[in-house]
């Protein structure tokens, strides 16, 4: 193999699994040692940098990080990220001096967001501050979107909401609230330097089949349905619900139900359960309210006696994988009884209000054709993120749209480029303090992962608004920063200082370390010091070592940033270097390269 | 050293051995030598070749005197039996505990001045009685703990790390082994874990003394560029002569050996040593041969490693003193001391 290129920051930048996996890529193992050290605020703002709503996401997001933290790799549980960022929103204290100042003297550019949601609230934060002035448009009469109208405030409360809101919409943001935006054309017209549609994925699918329409009161459409819940039009519901689908949304459905009076809930899958779209969390929940999940019922009939919902009819299915293709068979029909029907099969875009002679495409689904990179449509000046852009995502990924389309109306109002983006760029500093010290907490904890504290079964459904998670405690959030290996420490290797000495090598705990003649990579990956058997995670190879002419391999997989080997390493070679990956955001200029701090 | 344990990470400790065991339990407590110390590679080496051999390490007895290499006994095999004795005289005690139980398997680790210098006589006098254990040398040709003076063997040249020159003529173990009646007499570099691994294996089985003697350089005061002893100088000068593979008796030997290029020869357990020559003239059961050869790339300041010299026929301790199979503590009190009337009757043999 070459030698590795570890100058390309996407290199040390893989090896941060959970910052690689996020897609607003926030710092995760910095804010988490900021946490240790008790510094709340300086957690939260770095978080905020990239993510915006900490307080929101440490509750609610969909938690890419977690499925790829290297803890579970290492010993089973990941770090329990989403839940320390909490820990850091709910100890902040006030911040409100230290969030970006907002120019008085303003840059003269008027920008125009359809939705108050994540997306253009996003993209308000990142603009506010370079002088924009923004007017965002919303339907509701509240702020927020999705987050506030399908998220139930058992899982995010209003206030968390609101709080993360008010500190862009009072950045100056004119936000028109019960404003519907009815006609691109008219928004247009009224001399907007560019547009920005956040409007979500504002649909939710229908089920078309025999009774569908026959008592439309007792068959509701899951995301119409929690929002009017939200805003406290429905307050009961029958006493038994099923609950069709089972992703996400379901789970919404069925825990809100069991709130609203229902005592006997089914979610009822299409499919097996391990195929279901809903988080394992999520699922585990509503389980532990007693919600029963029913697998492999596909939904055939309406049943309707005396004019009103007497149940639903399911084929029940079985299914078989055909070379990767799954092939289902009905084996029987069952009968469900219920009282209320709830419809959480998915939701999808809808924009009737975009004409179709203003020179921005739509594609066969109605979904209008956005750039991947600079999230612009192919009108010029119209850009869209979020669900709206792409189809529903999750939160995360509506912030991370919006940072992008922050750039490109940036670029766009400035005449410049919008394709010549800034790329990320990584930043490299010893972490050594002495001859087997490290500014950081090198040593590994062994300890399993904490659990969040729930309010028990019998107190949480006394009101709609109980928050069920606690939040860590202190000290367990205290155990739980250990866990974090800190794959941001990198292990550095300068190939010419290495004498071969195999301290390294002995001394590492996950024996991820081998020094051996180069080889192709399925070859090389065969013979290390333990197989090197995920190929998700690279190797690193060094250049030809001064003494025999092998190579230093490193497995990335399973190294736990321990430092073992630069402690024991009698020349340096090898080093503990904190990297630090820097994000362009809207108005950032090209850095200067930091100066090298050492030449091997 | 370092402050923190070695973490014990569930993946460390996916490989077994036939007896259940990960490579981790083999391990003792945390090295407090020197980053980078060739001592800490022999260790690890040790780990490896009783892993591989699964021998439950409660069967093993480890015994070193007074030096850094004296040290490392605690770095492996926590579950071990051993004993930390006064300078240079770790042989009379292995031979002690020898005596006392032969079931078990004896490694003693010791340095160049702990077997060279102070305890010279210990040392020679362990391999002419052929004791029944695995010697290793960790030789790094100076007074590590003591900040750095030659020792016995320091090659004539080499320079101090101050600059000083030593002029006295180096003893070399293997020289010494062979001269002296040594039944198996290898050499090795802590930096050549392919070579060093089945050469501890193959010494552990050995039926008698296997000397050792593994070149470690020194990292604080013996591995700059006038060294003679350095990681450079002896990657520079290395001259594999013998690659030794050891081969458990459970397994069957495969490979053809022709045109005398590989040798097998049987242990006393069964396992089998196969050498594979790399120069073609040497006979490592030819003690003068190997002897001549030793000096003559000696000369050329050239270090000649591998399984050098191995002799499976001669007796080791027990067989020449005709001594009990049994453990002493094994044995019935009644017949461990058979009272005074017995010593009596003994003494009346001799008036």
């Amino acid at each position: 193999m070459k030698p590795t290129d570890t100058s390309n920051p996407d290199y040390f930048h893989k090896v941060v699994d959970c910052q690689w996996a996020c897609p607003a890529h926030t710092n995760i193992p910095e804010y988490i040692r900021l946490i240790a050290q008790g510094r709340y605020a300086d957690a939260y703002l770095l978080n905020r940098e990239s993510n915006v709503f900490p307080g929101i996401l440490g509750r609610v997001c969909d938690r890419p990080c977690e499925p790829a933290c290297r803890r579970g790799r290492v010993d089973e549980k990941p770090v329990a990220i989403c839940r320390l960022k909490r820990v850091a929103a709910d100890n902040r204290g006030d911040i409100s001096k230290r969030l970006p100042q907002i120019p008085k003297q303003k840059n003269g550019k008027r920008i125009a967001c359809v939705g108050a949601g994540c997306a253009s609230l996003t993209v308000a934060n990142d603009l506010m501050p370079l002088g924009y002035e923004f007017v965002i448009f919303e339907k509701q009469h509240e702020p927020g979107g999705l987050m506030r109208t399908n998220i139930p405030a058992f899982r995010l409360p209003a206030q968390v909401l609101t709080e993360e809101i008010d500190m862009i919409v009072d950045m100056g943001v004119d936000l028109r609230l019960n404003q519907p935006i009815s006609s691109m054309r008219t928004l247009l017209q009224q001399g907007f330097d560019a547009i920005f549609v956040g409007s979500g994925a504002p649909r939710g699918k229908n089920l078309d089949i025999p009774g569908r329409y026959d008592d439309t009161a007792h068959v509701h459409i899951g995301i119409d349905w929690l929002e009017s819940v939200a805003f406290g039009h429905i307050n009961s519901i029958g006493k038994r619900v099923l609950i069709i689908g089972a992703g996400n949304t379901a789970m919404d459905c069925c825990r809100s139900s069991l709130r609203l009076g229902a005592h006997d809930v089914k979610v009822m899958a299409r499919k097996p359960l391990s195929m279901t779209k809903a988080s394992d969390w999520e699922l585990e929940e509503a389980v532990e309210e007693s919600v029963e999940m029913v697998e492999c019922h596909s939904p055939k009939e309406f049943v309707i006696k005396n004019g009103r919902i007497a149940g639903m009819l399911f084929e029940v299915m079985e299914y078989q994988d055909d070379h990767g293709k799954l092939k289902s068979r009905v084996v029987a029909e069952k009968f469900y009884p219920a009282d209320d029907i709830v419809l959480a099969i998915g939701q999808e875009n809808a924009f009737p209000w975009i004409e179709s002679d203003i020179g921005i495409e739509l594609d066969k689904w109605h979904v209008p054709v956005v750039d991947k990179t600079t999230m612009q449509s192919t009108r010029p000046g119209i850009f869209f993120g979020g669900d709206s852009a792409f189809g529903p995502k999750n939160i995360i990924w509506a912030v991370e749209h919006g940072h992008q389309a922050a750039i490109s109306i940036h670029k766009y109002c400035h005449g410049e480029d919008l394709t010549d983006r800034l790329a990320y760029a990584m930043n490299l500093t010893s972490t050594k303090m002495g001859i087997h010290e490290w500014s950081y907490s090198n040593s590994f904890d062994p300890s399993v992962r904490r659990l969040v504290p729930h309010v028990s079964l019998k107190e949480r459904f006394k009101k709609i608004n109980i928050e069920v998670e606690l939040g860590f405690s202190a000290e367990q959030a205290q155990v739980e920063v250990e866990r974090c290996l800190n794959c941001d420490i990198q292990t550095v290797f300068f190939a010419p200082l290495c004498i071969e000495c195999d301290a390294c090598i002995d001394i590492c705990p996950t024996a991820c370390l081998t020094i051996t003649a180069n080889g192709d990579e399925d070859e090389l990956r065969g013979r290390l010091k333990a197989p090197a058997e995920n190929r998700q995670q690279p190797l690193f190879v060094s250049a030809a070592l001064k003494q025999t002419g092998r190579v230093m391999v490193k497995d990335e997989d399973q190294c736990v940033h321990c430092g073992l080997c630069a402690e024991r390493c009698p020349t340096a070679a090898w080093d503990m270097q904190r990297s630090v990956l820097k994000i362009p955001y809207a108005g950032d200029q090209n850095p200067q390269p930091a100066p090298q701090r050492r030449t091997a | 050293m370092s402050f923190m344990q070695k973490p014990k990470v569930s993946h460390s400790q996916r490989l077994h051995n036939e007896l259940g065991l990960s490579l981790r339990d083999y391990e003792g407590s945390m090295s407090t030598l020197c980053a980078g110390c060739g001592h800490d590679s022999i260790t690890a080496a040790i780990i490896q070749a009783f892993w591989e051999l699964n021998i439950e390490p409660h069967k093993v007895a480890k015994m070193s005197g007074i030096g850094c290499s004296s040290k490392t006994p605690a770095y492996f095999l926590s579950q071990a039996h051993g004993i930390n004795a006064v300078h240079g005289r770790m042989p009379s005690i292995a031979t002690g505990a020898n005596a006392a139980d032969r079931n078990l398997y004896y490694i003693g680790v010791s340095g160049d001045g702990d077997s060279l210098s102070i305890g010279l006589g210990q040392f020679i006098h362990a391999l002419r009685r052929n004791l029944n254990m695995l010697y290793i040398i960790e030789n790094n040709g100076v007074y590590g703990l003591t900040k750095g003076q030659f020792s016995a063997s320091a090659d004539v040249g080499s320079k101090a790390k101050k600059g000083e020159v030593n002029l006295q003529p180096p003893i070399d173990p293997a020289i010494a082994a062979l001269t002296l009646g040594g039944s198996f007499v290898a050499r090795s570099f802590s930096g050549d874990k392919a070579q060093l691994v089945p050469l501890i294996k193959a010494g552990i089985m050995h039926n008698g003394f296997a000397m050792l003697d593994v070149l470690s350089p020194c990292v604080t005061f013996n591995d700059h560029e006038d060294s003679t002893k350095s990681y450079a100088h002896t990657r520079q000068f290395y001259h594999p002569a013998v690659h030794a593979d050891f081969i458990p008796s459970k397994q069957p030997i495969r490979a053809a050996y022709d045109n005398g290029d590989a040798m097998p020869v049987e242990l006393h357990d069964g396992s089998t040593v196969v050498l594979r020559k790399v120069s073609k003239d040497y006979n490592p059961t030819d003690r003068a041969q190997a002897y001549s050869y030793l000096h003559a790339h000696q000369k050329r300041g050239e270090i000649v490693t591998g399984l050098l010299y191995i002799d499976e026929a001669q007796r080791e301790m027990h067989e020449l003193s005709n001594t009990v199979g049994q453990a002493l503590r094994d044995l019935p009190y009644s017949e461990l001391c058979p009272g005074s009337a017995a010593l009596e009757e003994l003494q009346s043999q001799y008036c």
